[in-house]
């Protein structure tokens, strides 16, 4: 019995090499073709002929492109010296003491996940701009340049170290550190020994995850930058102000590198650290210990609040008539038809783009990852699609957006029709948030019995029977995850769409950029608030959901 | 070596129509060989237990059967019908796994359920088969429980239910008891046993338990490295191991070094010992005596195969004593002996007292030297 008659008899299997194929093929049109775009953009001249580095040469000998490297180097290097260490202290208070509160502050330090990159940059301007109330502390430096890029990129940056930094710090042994107590070592010793050491691979990860966000961040720069150039905002005169293709192809390659670095670096962190905890560790558990409690208190008190100051700042700006002369109460900011011709219409397509993003992304991201995790067929397949799963990880958004602008519109693609539409920026977004999603749904399908399948097929019962009778529903609590993150994300995105939009589609987040561009500041800060309660709200029907949803019919968690 | 044993003391025993005939199977990962050719007939209604330590390659044959990891070579046959290449929905076969696997978001009744909805058999026919089912497990009022609400053994007997629900031709089973408490397992096993003969459906168990497979199992085939060391039933995989791998992992055996002397006659350090026969040994030859520990007898007086030794430690394990003995000489010899509850106490036996063992020749084990 040869293998192809077995193969033509096996329905399921068949069918599961079609979906994975067709899978693959998504992605590679979602993912690998634009990025394949880019490369070959940069080594081509503006009518598609290949000409080598050419593009490179002309770009390392442009001085002005030159220094927007520099720029953009050490700001981002100076924004991950400042961030991992408050970062590192934060998550020290959150996991390692016990001060009150540590889940309220928590909350706080994610505050700053739910606005636009740039909603930070527009508070500053507030408080320290040409208008701002704290002007004078700055002693005649200007906040429209590398101070206000610098403070912006820290608050923008501080969650996603903090995340970093409270997984590194609760992976530790409790054991060693009775060990240490029981040895006689000191407190400082047992820091610098116990640890600093079990969070090391964290605060390296974190570094480059920090230099990342940073160099690859183009809202931040755009708004308070002033004529301080980066490679981010770079790209976007490049390609939208000079039409130089060639030269935002090159940026954007530049812009790839460092993200690509990080993303290997954090690989093998990742593994060791691992490592580190082995299965029979106790979790550590801290000792109330007033002095530290306090201190640590005070520090994110601090810290905490500044978040929310930043925050409110802009909140508090949009409410307000006219700054700085006349602080009463209005809401005709929020009348977007005044400053910007799509008025609402932009909040509007965003929850539209956002909701698309949440359905169609949830779907492809989860059955995709059942296909890779679960089925046996096509081994090599299924690796090759969770390869391109994990490849957005490593790419920026406005790379990531940057490719699609030249897939797009290349001239041979049929699927130029598409450009400016809402289905591009769905796509670019589903491609864009691809990887975190797809890894919560591969570590949820990973909890999930693996002889099911198994069982299933003993039972003459195919693997898409048991995927919608038993995994889909045991999975929803990490499907609504996945939705909202989603969700949140493709709210907040500038970076990626800002050269996908089309005349009908322009969302909120752009015209944040766009009417800040025009002036129209307290505008922006008024559709930034739009965009912070919808994704907080979004988060907390969430949360409502989880507690009551699941309650109720999920009564088979129960014992 | 080890095939040929497996094949000797099968060949009385063949069953008459062979159910699952396996042939010159082979599975392997990389460079590495799960299975190594394995041969092996199963007759109708037989319950066969895979007996060997963790990989040993009795999992993945069992899988191989079921179709859930294809073989690299070889053939199985079910019931006459080439099936080695067959998707498992295609082979007829329930399964039960040592997590269970049941779904958890499914009631008892659905569970079990689960493969009649899909055959599309009309309500109230899947309901009394279900209730079936259920009573026949002994859980006849738990059906619209949720897995989490039951205990590990009533888990297992869902499992168990929802494997027999589609009245499949063979049962496999996957270490299923390995997750349960001792006492759980000792009732479960007699269940099992019990049901298995009520139905007289084929069944293959897989356990590194050879407690449970002794107790449960009509044949036991024993493997090691992938290869099958001895397929017999388990008195004869007990008494009459074919290797000294099976002596030494069905039940305890104290194993002593020797040169053959004579057609019977082992030189042991400097002892010689008289073994029943010997067949295949010629003197000179290096070899490798077996001995149960429960076969060594505390005699008065010498004679043939009887040692001068000394207790050196006894440790109580229960309702006997497990003795280390230690000869006398230039090389002495170390031995464990069994000494059941009442002998112990009728003697009174301790640490340092001199005795004398008398090693059976008709207990004493020969397998040539391990390399």
């Amino acid at each position: 019995m040869s293998a192809n008659a077995s193969f033509t008899r096996d329905r399921e299997a068949r069918v599961a090499t079609l979906l994975l194929a067709g899978l693959a093929f998504l992605l590679v049109l979602l993912i690998a073709v634009p990025l394949w775009s880019l490369l070959s953009k940069s080594v081509q001249n503006s009518n598609g002929q290949f000409v080598g580095l050419a593009n490179f040469a002309r770009y390392i000998s442009t001085p002005a492109l030159v220094a927007s490297l520099w720029n953009s180097i050490w700001v981002s290097s100076l924004v991950a010296l400042i961030v991992v260490p408050l970062a590192f202290l934060y998550a020290y208070a959150l996991t390692r003491s016990r001060m009150p509160g540590r889940g309220l502050f928590m909350a706080v330090a994610m505050t700053p996940l739910f606005a636009p990159s740039l909603l930070s940059a527009i508070s500053l301007i507030y408080i320290f701009g040409n208008q701002g109330f704290l002007k004078s502390w700055l002693f005649g430096a200007s906040i429209y340049g590398p101070v206000g890029i610098v403070l912006a990129e820290a608050v923008y940056c501080f969650p996603h170290a903090l995340m970093i930094m409270v997984t590194a710090l609760r992976l530790a042994d409790g054991r060693l550190y009775e060990v240490a107590e029981a040895l006689g070592t000191s407190k400082s010793r047992v820091f610098f020994t116990v640890t600093l050491p079990g969070a090391r691979y964290g605060l390296i990860s974190a570094i480059f995850v920090v230099f990342t966000l940073v160099i690859t961040d183009f809202g931040i720069p755009k708004v308070i930058g002033g004529q301080f150039n980066v490679l981010a905002t770079d790209a976007y005169k490049q390609i939208v102000g000079q039409q130089n293709f060639e030269m935002g192809a090159v940026v954007g390659l530049i812009l790839l590198m460092p993200a690509i670095f990080a993303f290997f670096v954090d690989r093998q962190v990742q593994k060791k650290q691992v490592a580190l905890l082995s299965a029979r560790a106790v979790p550590y558990e801290p000792k109330p210990n007033g002095k530290r409690d306090f201190a640590l208190l005070a520090f994110c008190l601090v810290i905490g609040g500044l978040l929310i100051g930043m925050l409110g700042m802009a909140i508090w700006a949009s409410f307000i008539r006219y700054w700085p002369y006349n602080l009463t109460f209005t809401l005709n900011n929020y009348n977007f038809a005044n400053f910007d011709p799509q008025g609402w219409g932009a909040y509007l397509t965003s929850l539209k783009m956002a909701g698309l993003t949440a359905i169609f992304g949830t779907t492809i991201v989860f059955f995709g990852a059942y296909l890779v995790e679960k089925t046996k067929p096509a081994p090599a397949l299924r690796g090759f699609v969770h390869f391109l799963a994990m490849l957005p990880m490593a790419v920026p958004g406005l790379v990531l957006g940057l490719g699609y602008v030249f897939f797009v519109n290349a001239p041979w693609n049929p699927l130029g029709i598409f450009y400016g539409t809402l289905t591009v920026l769905v796509a670019n977004t589903v491609a864009h948030f691809y990887t975190v999603a797809h890894i919560t749904a591969v570590t949820q399908l990973k909890q999930i019995d693996a002889e099911f399948e198994s069982v299933s097929a003993s039972l003459k019962v195919p693997f898409w029977v048991t995927f919608r009778r038993v995994t889909v529903p045991i999975s929803l609590p990490a499907v609504l995850d996945i939705a909202v993150y989603l969700f949140v994300n493709a709210l907040t995105t500038v970076s990626a769409v800002i050269f996908l939009y089309g005349p009908g589609t322009k969302l909120a987040s752009i015209a944040i950029v766009h009417m800040d561009e025009m002036g129209a500041v307290a505008a922006a800060a008024a559709m930034a608030t739009c965009i912070v309660f919808t994704a907080m709200a979004v988060k907390l029907l969430h949360l409502a959901l989880d507690r009551v949803v699941f309650a109720r019919f999920q009564a088979w968690r129960k014992r | 070596m080890p095939n040929h044993a497996a094949m000797t003391s099968e060949a009385p025993r063949a069953p008459e129509r062979s159910f699952l005939s396996i042939r010159s199977l082979t599975k392997s990962f990389g460079p590495f060989q799960a299975l190594k050719s394995i041969d092996l007939e199963i007759g109708e209604g037989e319950f066969v237990c895979f007996l060997g330590p963790s990989g040993c390659g009795k999992t993945t044959l069992l899988r191989a059967i079921a179709g859930l990891d294809r073989q690299t070579g070889g053939s199985i046959m079910l019931r006459g019908k080439d099936v080695s290449n067959a998707p498992p929905s295609q082979r007829d076969f329930g399964i039960v796994f040592q997590s269970y696997a049941l779904f958890p978001n499914l009631t008892v009744a659905d569970n079990v359920g689960y493969g009649l909805v899909n055959q599309k058999k009309p309500r109230d026919m899947i309901i009394a088969r279900v209730s079936e089912l259920l009573a026949l497990v002994g859980l006849p009022d738990q059906a619209s429980k949720y897995p989490a609400q039951l205990s590990g053994g009533q888990q297992q007997r869902v499992a168990l239910a929802r494997a027999l629900a589609t009245s499949p031709g063979l049962l496999l089973l996957d270490e299923p008891l390995s997750a349960l408490d001792a006492r759980v397992r000792l009732r479960l096993r007699e269940e099992i046993r019990a049901l298995q003969r009520r139905l007289g459906v084929t069944t293959i168990m897989v356990t590194h338990d050879q407690e449970e497979a002794l107790s449960m199992a009509e044949r036991i085939v024993v493997m090691n490295h992938g290869v099958i060391e001895q397929v017999g039933t388990p008195e004869e995989v007990y008494a009459r191991p074919a290797t000294a791998f099976v002596a030494d992992f069905v039940g305890r055996m104290t194993f002593l070094s020797g040169v053959m002397e004579g057609a019977t006659l082992v030189r042991v350090g400097d002892q010689a010992l008289r073994v029943a026969e010997a067949p295949g040994f010629s003197a000179g030859q290096k070899v490798e005596l077996g001995l149960r520990p429960e076969a060594v007898r505390l005699v008065e007086g010498a004679g043939e195969n009887r040692l001068s030794m000394r207790i050196t430690e006894l440790e109580y394990l229960g309702s006997f004593v497990r003795a280390t003995l230690e000869g006398e000489g230039a090389s002495p010899l170390t031995l464990l002996a069994d000494l059941p509850f009442n002998v112990m106490q009728d003697r009174a036996y301790a640490p340092g007292q001199a005795v004398i063992a008398e090693l059976p020749a008709s207990a004493l084990r020969i397998f040539s030297a391990r390399t």
